[in-house]
């Protein structure tokens, strides 16, 4: 039933327990608990929204940045990221397989901030020994939600 | 000038869902609950499978009863979902969807006279398919105390010397009903001891709530006496790709190839290509479709529960039957002034019937925020009637 609940609300954070109940045919009280297990266990990590920022007045740079990194003594991954991951403009650090070790997600207001970040904050620590941004220029998807999606039905009306 | 047409097509009724059709288009912001097919697009695998077949230059004609890796695949999946076995090389018929399987299917096997038992409410072309091919449609209307399944006595009932063919719609349009293996070997008896031929329309035979579809041709004796008929349509919500297949004995389905061959010629190719790709890694589609509609199901049931309207559970297709009979109006008055009222479009049960009488056909291929809002409007409609009544 987890995973059930999980995928409803992976899709709409704003759902009630009232209707994830009727939707899954469980009764109100076994969703509170799931949910409520859930949040203390860390499966649910946050309630967050879907933003098309493009749409609204507030200026926003996302940049994503692949670092490689030499490990150190007593130092492993988890060392590094946490370092990086704990400045709240970065948005996520992935651990990842290939040419490079971490990837980082960065939102600022502007690009300045941004190479500034690169360039006075990341560059600096010992770990890392190098660092290629990519800027976006255009979300066409995120979240598995395609961001201007049309929703018109495009069926007749009534059909047999 | 002489009257050029023919008596049997003119006197044939036009389809009721027609006529609220005309009256829905003139009409703006209406929410339709009228959709007698999927909201889901096409799963993209399947039609990224049509664009390649387009860039191959797939373009021409496929062999009349249709692609043998189609057929193939078709019987690999009949074997895989529902234990029945057909042979690819002559047992298989593809079509231009269901719709024609239906059609062929009856004219293959009808002798002029000949009775076709039709339980209603069900799906609008059977009656005039039969009509058309010159038998004789002897209609059951099936009861709501039965939830709308066909029981072995209302069958006898209407059993003669001249029945040749019952036409069996399950899991059904409009009703949302579904057949039962209990039910089926009942009706299966007195199929057998009758020496009847079945149709067995399994269009929806994805969408079931409650366990999986079971054929009637996979009950012992059966599989010799049935034609069945599927597609793509409800399951990979394929619609407008115009895809179905009919399966049955070996002597059938070559009299179904000639009339398919002399009024068709094949199926779309470009539709055959991607069916082939929806049967080999459709299944993850289907299930989340079939997952879809069943939270929207019980959502429907819930708000017709909390209105106090009777309905009975719909183990099937996406359709739920919610009875009216209580605001004294036919369901076409209603259905009309709902619309005109909360503009609220659905489509009335007499349109598959004249036992669909006080009830409506609401679909529920429509996203949840959409049948809110449709059930909020659905409420204040009744609400008011029921203070006008007291």
């Amino acid at each position: 039933m987890r995973e059930e609940i999980l995928s409803l609300i992976e899709k709409n954070s704003k759902i009630d327990i009232k209707e994830i109940a009727t939707r899954l045919g469980i009764s109100e009280l076994e969703v509170a608990d799931e949910l409520k297990a859930m949040e203390e266990e860390n499966v649910i990590c946050g309630y967050h929204t879907l933003i098309d920022w493009e749409k609204t007045t507030i200026e926003k740079v996302t940049a994503l940045i692949e670092v490689r990194v030499t490990l150190q003594r007593g130092q492993g991954f988890d060392r590094i990221a946490e370092r990086i991951y704990n400045y709240p403009e970065v948005k996520s650090v992935y651990l990842i397989s290939g040419g490079f070790d971490l990837l980082v997600t960065l939102e600022e207001k502007s690009l300045k901030e941004i190479s500034a970040f690169v360039s006075d904050k990341l560059s600096t620590l010992d770990s890392v020994l190098s660092t290629a941004t990519h800027f976006i220029l255009k979300k066409y998807k995120d979240h598995g939600t395609i961001l201007n999606k049309d929703k018109t039905d495009k069926r007749e009306v009534i059909t047999p | 000038m002489r009257n050029f047409l023919s008596d049997k097509i003119v006197n044939i009724k036009p389809s009721g869902i027609r006529k609220f059709f005309d009256l829905v288009s003139e009409m703006d912001d209406v929410i339709s609950l009228g959709v007698g097919e999927p909201d889901f697009e096409t799963p993209w695998h399947i039609r990224d499978e049509g664009i390649y077949s387009f860039e191959k230059g797939r373009t021409f004609y496929t062999s009349n009863s249709g692609l043998k890796d189609l057929k193939k695949e078709i019987c690999n999946y009949l074997l895989r979902r529902f234990n029945l076995m057909y042979n690819f090389t002559n047992e298989v018929l593809v079509t231009v969807g269901g719709s024609e399987a239906i059609d062929v299917g009856m004219r293959a096997v009808i002798n002029p006279g000949d009775e076709v038992i039709i339980p209603q409410p069900s799906y609008v072309s059977y009656e005039p398919c039969a009509v058309l091919a010159d038998a004789k449609p002897v209609i059951v209307n099936l009861k709501p105390e039965n939830e709308f399944r066909l029981t072995a006595d209302e069958l006898r009932a209407v059993i003669t010397d001249k029945t040749k063919l019952l036409i069996l719609p399950y899991p059904n349009n409009p009703t949302g009903a579904i057949m039962e293996t209990h039910n089926l070997e009942e009706i299966a008896k007195v199929i057998i001891e009758n020496d009847i031929l079945v149709m067995s329309d399994e269009i929806y035979a994805e969408l079931t709530y409650k366990n999986k579809h079971v054929s009637i041709a996979s009950i012992d004796g059966m599989r010799e006496r049935t034609i069945l008929i599927n597609g793509f349509s409800k399951s990979y919500a394929m619609t407008g790709w115009r895809l179905g297949y009919a399966c049955a004995p070996a002597p059938i389905i070559k009299q179904m190839t000639k009339i398919h061959q002399y009024a068709i010629m094949c199926a779309p190719t470009i539709s055959q290509y991607a069916g082939v790709e929806a049967l080999k890694h459709g299944d993850g589609d289907v299930a989340m479709m079939r997952d879809a509609y069943n939270q929207r199901r019980r959502f429907l049931l819930k708000e017709f529960k909390d209105m106090n309207i009777p309905c009975f559970e719909p183990f099937g297709a996406f359709y739920v039957f919610p009875c009216i009979k209580e605001f004294g109006m036919t369901s076409e008055e209603f259905a009309t002034r709902l619309l005109q009222a909360e503009k609220v479009a659905t489509v009335p049960g007499t349109a598959f019937g004249d036992s669909g009488e006080g009830y409506l056909r609401i679909s529920y291929a429509y996203s949840i925020e959409n049948l809110r809002v449709a059930m909020e409007r659905f409420r204040r409609f009744i609400d008011k009637l029921r203070v006008q009544q007291k």
